[in-house]
């Protein structure tokens, strides 16, 4: 099992962390804590229809990514990816309209919770089908290359990803072109319910399997989010620099479930209580209040951020239900669905 | 004017787009150095060089998530699936990504891009390098499907698939490879869901596509000849978008339909026209509508189970008299 000491951040710290980054780092991990948790209240009012994916205790490696990226750099997501979207930038209620099923969401209720997509803020889809965005991405990092723009791509796949034929097709053709792309593998530890090491050849299934791509083995404590901002910081850089892909591990928890029926009974007690012992929002306060940052800075940062989910839920209940009409809009670039003249 | 074969229009097809357009790249397996196993994007990659035409290994969900990830942030990529058979190693790429994300994000993502592959039989390759597969893209909402029959038309609708700002799945006939044609100088461009009438004729109409419109010519012209039956023979080009108002006005002419179709039989492109003038011009018809199409079955390998299991003209014209005559 991993814990802290498995640690091995590959790169020196590259960045110093000044307060406001800290700051930042810890307002994004709590909007997108409270955000999971209302959207996690907002189901057992039946008002989030379908079945959603949470980032509960994953929230460190969207946030630290989210504030390394450069606003034109882009990330492609699983269906685990409220966080992420939440990370470019993507206003709160907009998302939270999607997955009530409103007019107002981002994908004007057509999408729901698994594929948040904001190409606005070059957020470029969530998909849900695993691994199927890995060479998606690929293609974006290619396009930037070939267009000769420094942009990078960041892929976020779950543990379950790195046993699917596109995990290896992606990671090859990424390291023979060397595209600027870095894919990051939120290991949590289970597929949906199987641990991923009772199905796995070596116990650390991204990382151990980046040599064979000629790739640097990466794992990063993905509870910790100055350690994950420091290492995206640091692999954005040298994709950046024409210096080609990156895979990284970051080893996590999930708090609750794979998804919302799963009450995630198939977890031992004991693993449960040391991972929930390290919540990376309870874990990076304390770490905050240790280097003597005022609580009334933390607390001021927690109201703002239960404010705005508060605005955003306020929003989207009151927004209206999508057009029925809608159904047959958009699937083509003519804005329509005709097959036929 | 220039004489070509199919295969050569191939490349010059693409050559015309890569040409036009800077932001045309065309990926897959043995395309660039070794022009591709058909030989059919020979020239393409000393013309426009290893960045613009270049090989990938054998990847196929990789080649169409590539395309799909250059083709949303401003690439036109052309991505080939070597024997459209390989369709089935990468559908999930094909039928949940590409298809379906304009859709899924109400437009906000544009897949201005196309797979092209050879498809079909007729050249004794067996049951997983031969079979007419462009009813399976037919079936996914979100794809456009085009299917030249002829050299002309294969420069042409390269131009109209990769000018289209929508995804288009585009099978060439490796059976017509070696078809020839007289190309017109200067840019040829066709469009998409525009079926051209072949032949104009009075008693039946014959809906065929790709490498049955060659068996479909051959056989209106025995019918005309040898039992003066008049065939009129329409090529819809595009299953999507499918020009209906050409097959129904040429039905409302003749009075009969028959499709002739490579693909197995059940589900075929035939049986989604056959059930659209049955709708819309069942009173303008005189005989049931008859479907010609390979039987239900993986496609044989030997020369003479191959043949008679694909539709041939002997077919066409027995058919044709069997109900006409």
């Amino acid at each position: 099992m991993a814990t802290a000491k498995t640690r091995q951040s590959a790169a020196a710290p590259t960045v110093g962390l000044d307060e406001s980054t800290r700051l930042a780092l810890y307002r994004g991990i709590v909007e997108m804590r409270y955000f999971e948790d209302r959207t996690h209240r907002l189901f057992l009012d039946n008002l989030v229809k379908g079945t959603s994916h949470l980032s509960l205790g994953q929230e460190a490696i969207a946030a630290g990514f989210g504030l390394a990226m450069r606003p034109d750099d882009y990330t492609f997501a699983t269906y685990r990816g409220h966080a992420h979207t939440l990370a470019r930038g993507v206003p709160m209620a907009a998302v939270l309209g999607e997955l009530l099923g409103r007019r107002t969401g981002l994908l004007h209720a057509k999408g729901g919770s698994m594929h948040l997509t904001s190409v606005e803020h070059n957020m470029m889809g969530s998909y849900a089908i695993v691994g199927s965005h890995m060479p998606v991405a690929a293609g974006a990092a290619w396009s930037a290359q070939a267009r000769g723009t420094d942009q990078v791509a960041v892929c976020f796949l779950g543990d379950g990803t790195t046993n699917i034929g596109n995990f290896h097709e992606s990671l090859n053709i990424a390291a023979v072109w060397k595209l600027p792309v870095v894919y990051v593998c939120e290991n949590n530890l289970y597929m949906e319910y199987t641990p991923i090491s009772k199905v796995t050849s070596v116990p650390n299934p991204a990382a151990d399997r980046a040599r064979a791509y000629g790739l640097e083995p990466l794992i990063v404590d993905g509870n910790d989010p100055e350690a994950v901002y420091e290492l995206a910081h640091d692999r954005l850089a040298r994709a950046r620099a024409g210096r080609g892909p990156s895979l990284i591990e970051a080893k996590t928890y999930r708090k609750g479930g794979h998804s919302r029926a799963d009450p995630a009974k198939y977890r031992p007690e004991d693993e449960v209580k040391e991972w929930l012992a390290r919540d990376p929002v309870d874990t990076y306060r304390n770490h905050l209040l240790d280097l003597g940052i005022d609580e009334s800075v933390l607390a001021e940062i927690e109201n703002e951020s239960m404010a705005k989910v508060d605005e955003a839920e306020a929003e989207a209940r009151a927004a209206p239900p999508p057009d029925p009409a809608s159904i047959e809009t958009n699937v083509w670039s003519d804005g329509g669905s005709a097959w036929r003249r | 004017m220039a004489e070509m074969t199919y295969r050569t229009a191939i490349a010059a097809g693409i050559a015309q787009e890569m040409e036009r357009d800077p932001t045309v790249y065309l990926i897959g397996e043995d395309v660039g150095e070794p022009g591709g196993v058909f030989k059919a994007t020979e020239g393409l990659y000393e013309r426009f060089g290893p960045e613009r035409v270049r090989d990938m290994p054998i990847s196929e969900e990789a080649i169409i998530g590539l395309a799909m990830g250059g083709a949303m942030t401003g690439l036109r990529p052309i991505a080939e699936i070597m024997f459209s058979d390989f369709v089935a190693t990468c559908w999930d790429m094909i039928a949940n990504q590409v298809a379906k994300t304009r859709y899924m994000t109400d437009g906000q993502i544009s897949l201005p891009l196309v797979i092209r592959t050879a498809n079909g039989g007729g050249l004794r390759f067996g049951a997983q390098h031969s079979q007419a597969v462009e009813n399976w893209a037919m079936a996914i909402p979100g794809l456009k499907v085009v299917a030249p029959s002829n050299p002309i038309d294969v420069i042409g609708l390269t131009a109209a698939a990769v000018r289209d700002p929508d995804p288009v799945a585009f099978f060439d006939s490796k059976a017509l490879y070696s078809l020839k044609a007289d190309i017109p100088g200067g840019e040829v461009v066709e469009e998409l869901g525009v079926a051209k009438v072949l032949r104009t004729g009075t008693d039946l109409t014959l809906v065929a596509l790709a490498s049955t419109v060659p068996k479909a010519l051959e056989g209106a012209d025995i019918l005309d000849r040898e039992y003066g039956i008049s065939a009129e023979v329409v090529d819809p080009r595009s299953l999507v978008p499918l020009d209906m108002s050409t097959i129904l006005e040429s039905v409302r002419k003749t009075n009969r339909l028959f499709t002739v179709e490579e693909n197995p039989r059940l589900l075929g492109w035939g049986a989604e026209i056959a059930s659209l003038v049955a709708e819309e011009a069942f009173f303008d018809l005189e005989d049931p509508i008859v479907r010609i199409t390979t039987p239900h079955i993986p496609l044989p390998q030997a020369d003479v189970l191959e043949d008679a299991a694909l539709p041939s003209v002997d077919r066409v014209v027995e058919t044709v008299r069997k109900t006409v005559g």
